[in-house]
């Protein structure tokens, strides 16, 4: 199978005051297309560093990260924003949407920086909201929606332009169970059409719907293991 | 993506009204403070210019009476030192001398039918016309041989026309001049008023001999109109003339001139020169305010770049790149500066266009000033938004989602 992602002795720092903080203590990786991964482990081991550097919003100290075989370490901080924008789709625990914009707008807006014409964009950004099930509540602002329904929002914007991976820092973090399961069923559905998915939880009921679950503890790779069944409801 | 830009700046400027429209008051203030100084500046220099065009091109005047040592003159009119005979002289002996008329004014009640208007009389000779820069609307102006005659004839200014008139031509018509009746043989074309003022229309010329003779009794005359071949002559003429008027008048060296020869030109210059100087002032404070109104702006955009740390860190999670961002932050700057430039050029025409009802100031609007304020409010924009943009552009993506 072809590596999507593959990441070689990563390390990250941090100096506060002065100690040396090592969120990443050498962390090597391989992820293969159409995976479907959690990452757990206690707060502070360094899941959102790593999950930063792989969503390319922050840069390693030192080490190698090879998206689809292209290294990425060494980009520039405007070709590390056009990897973000065409290569990754984000979703964050707090599902960060711009509060002035609706839903439509919100999903939208990956493709103003990736040059859409605005008819297209309308367009796809309608057809990502309706497969996250909001068809319905486009036009609703942030404010207006449920968490569960704002998440969907994050992750129709996440699809948007069709990215390589889909990364998701806690995104069932701030939901209720219920909710949590609803989109952990995206997830799934996404993952089931070939997508690539990585996310970080601390729920096992919600690592239990991918199949393979990477451990984490103090910035190392602690337990890597994969597995047939999922929770993943499995309708086509 | 400038459009867009354009949309999203103008939604964060509505989303914010209140402190829209306070950040844009700096830069409505100062565009508008500039039009309106500007056009009052440039209203009153206008004004001086014509006047001095229309007294006539290289004019002396020359009066009786003596200037004191603080230029003023005193006695103004009071003596009788100047005579026709004055004037003949310095028409012939002075070289560079182009054009001689001498004059004598009262004030006089003109009646025709049932109207009359109170006006000041000019007698003086057919030089008059071509020395003060007036030209004729009708008729003809008073000949040589009118003066000759001592005729009662008239030229009415277009004020007293208008007055006595109304409508209808004067020409051929006979007025009353204190008693004496007068026909009238032309009007002349209007000039409208004086840097100080004064309606330039409004006067009856008669021949200098009726006047003198038939209305005010009198031999010398008020005053001699001297126009100079050149600018360059000028001074020259105006010693020579003071030469001349001393040893016709046998003064001795240690009495002072019993006249005045002034050089009007000189005087409206300085005039001129000081419209200029205060137009500069008023300019320059109504700049200092479009300064302040700029750091106005930078403040807000500072503040707003501060309190959209999130959404910029948002922006560049989703793939906006430092241009992207930078620019989204200029153009909403830019747009502050136009849309506070726009209003505050509406407001400066509208407060030029008061003044100018309201206070019969005279005010030049032109379309230079207002592209220069309006150019001045966007690069306003521009160079007071470069700093927050730069800095908004620049922020880290991490750095800035974390930011609470
Ligand atoms: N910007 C930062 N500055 C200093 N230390 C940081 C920063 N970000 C993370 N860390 C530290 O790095 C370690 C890993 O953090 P993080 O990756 O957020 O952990 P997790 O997501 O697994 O809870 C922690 O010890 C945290 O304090
Ligand atoms: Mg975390």
């Amino acid at each position: 199978m072809k590596e999507t992602i593959a990441i070689k002795d990563i390390v990250k720092t941090y100096l506060m005051g002065d100690t040396v903080v090592r969120a990443l203590a050498g962390v090597s990786l391989t992820i293969e297309t159409g995976e479907f991964t959690a990452i757990m482990g206690p707060s502070g081991s360094g899941k959102s560093t790593l999950m930063n550097i792989l969503g390319c919003l922050d840069r390693p100290t030192s080490g190698s990260y090879k998206l689809d075989g292209a290294e990425v370490a060494t980009l520039s901080d405007d070709e590390l924003a056009v990897t973000r924008n065409k290569k990754i789709g984000f979703v964050f625990q707090n599902f960060n949407l711009l509060a002035r914009m609706s839903a439509l707008q919100n999903v939208a807006l990956p493709m103003v920086y990736a040059g859409v014409a605005k008819n297209d964009r309308l367009e796809r950004a309608k057809k990502a909201l309706t497969i996250v099930g909001l068809g319905e509540r486009m036009h609703h602002r942030p404010n207006e929606l449920s968490g569960g329904q704002r998440q969907r929002v994050a992750i129709a914007r996440a699809l948007v332009n069709e990215p390589t991976i889909l990364l998701a820092d806690e995104p069932t973090g701030n939901l209720d169970s219920r909710s949590g399961d609803e989109i952990m069923e995206i997830f799934c559905e996404l993952n089931r059409q070939g997508r690539t998915v990585i996310l970080v939880t601390h729920e096992p009921d919600i690592a239990a719907y991918t199949r393979r679950t990477i451990m984490f503890r103090d910035g190392l790779i602690v337990k890597d293991e994969r597995r047939e069944a999922s929770a993943c409801s499995g309708k086509a | 993506m400038f459009w867009e830009s354009v949309v999203i700046a103008l939604d964060g400027l509505r989303a914010n009204k209140m402190r829209s429209i306070l950040t844009m008051l700096g830069i409505i203030i100062g565009v508008g403070a500039v039009i309106a100084m500007v056009s009052i500046g440039m209203g009153v220099r206008d004004k001086v210019q014509k006047s001095i065009a229309g007294l006539g091109s290289n004019l002396l005047i020359v009066m009786p009476g003596a200037t004191a040592p603080s230029g003023v003159r005193v006695a103004a009119g009071s003596t009788t030192s100047l005579t026709y005979k004055d004037a003949q002289a310095i028409a012939r002996e002075i070289s560079g001398v182009n054009l001689v008329a001498p004059s004598v004014q009262r004030q006089y009640q003109a009646v025709f039918g049932g109207k009359n208007w109170i006006t000041s009389m000019q007698g003086t000779t057919p030089d008059f016309l071509a020395v003060r820069n007036f030209e004729m609307a009708d008729g003809s102006f008073i000949s040589q041989r009118d003066l000759d005659t001592r005729d009662r004839v008239a030229v009415l200014g277009r004020t007293v026309a208008d007055n006595l008139f109304g409508e209808m031509s004067p020409l051929g018509q006979t007025i009353r001049i204190n008693k004496s009746t007068f026909r009238v043989i032309g009007v002349l074309a209007t000039k409208g008023q004086s840097a100080g003022g004064q309606d330039q229309d409004d006067l009856i010329i008669v021949p200098l001999t009726t006047a003198q003779e038939r209305m005010l009794g009198i031999t010398h005359i008020h005053s001699i109109s001297v126009q100079a071949e050149n600018p360059e002559v000028i001074d020259q003429v105006q010693q020579d003339i003071a030469t001349l008027l001393r040893v016709r008048h046998r003064l001795q060296p240690s009495v002072p001139d019993d006249f005045s020869v002034r050089n009007l030109a000189a005087v409206m210059a300085t005039a001129e020169e000081t419209t200029g100087t205060i137009t500069l002032l008023l300019g320059n404070t109504a700049a200092i305010s479009l300064l302040v109104g700029g750091i106005g702006i930078m403040n807000i955009m500072l503040v707003s770049v501060t309190e959209r740390t999130r959404e910029i860190g948002v922006r560049k999670a989703l793939g906006a790149t430092y241009a992207n961002i930078l620019l989204q932050f200029l153009i909403e700057a830019i747009v502050i500066g136009v849309t506070g430039g726009l209003i505050g050029i509406a407001m400066g025409l509208g407060a030029s266009y008061t003044i100018s009802s309201l206070f019969g100031w005279a005010t030049v609007v032109s379309v230079g000033t207002i592209l220069l304020a309006f150019g001045f409010s966007v690069l306003i924009g521009l160079f007071f938004g470069l700093y927050p943009a730069r800095k908004a552009a620049l922020l880290d993506p991490i750095d800035a989602l974390r930011y609470e």
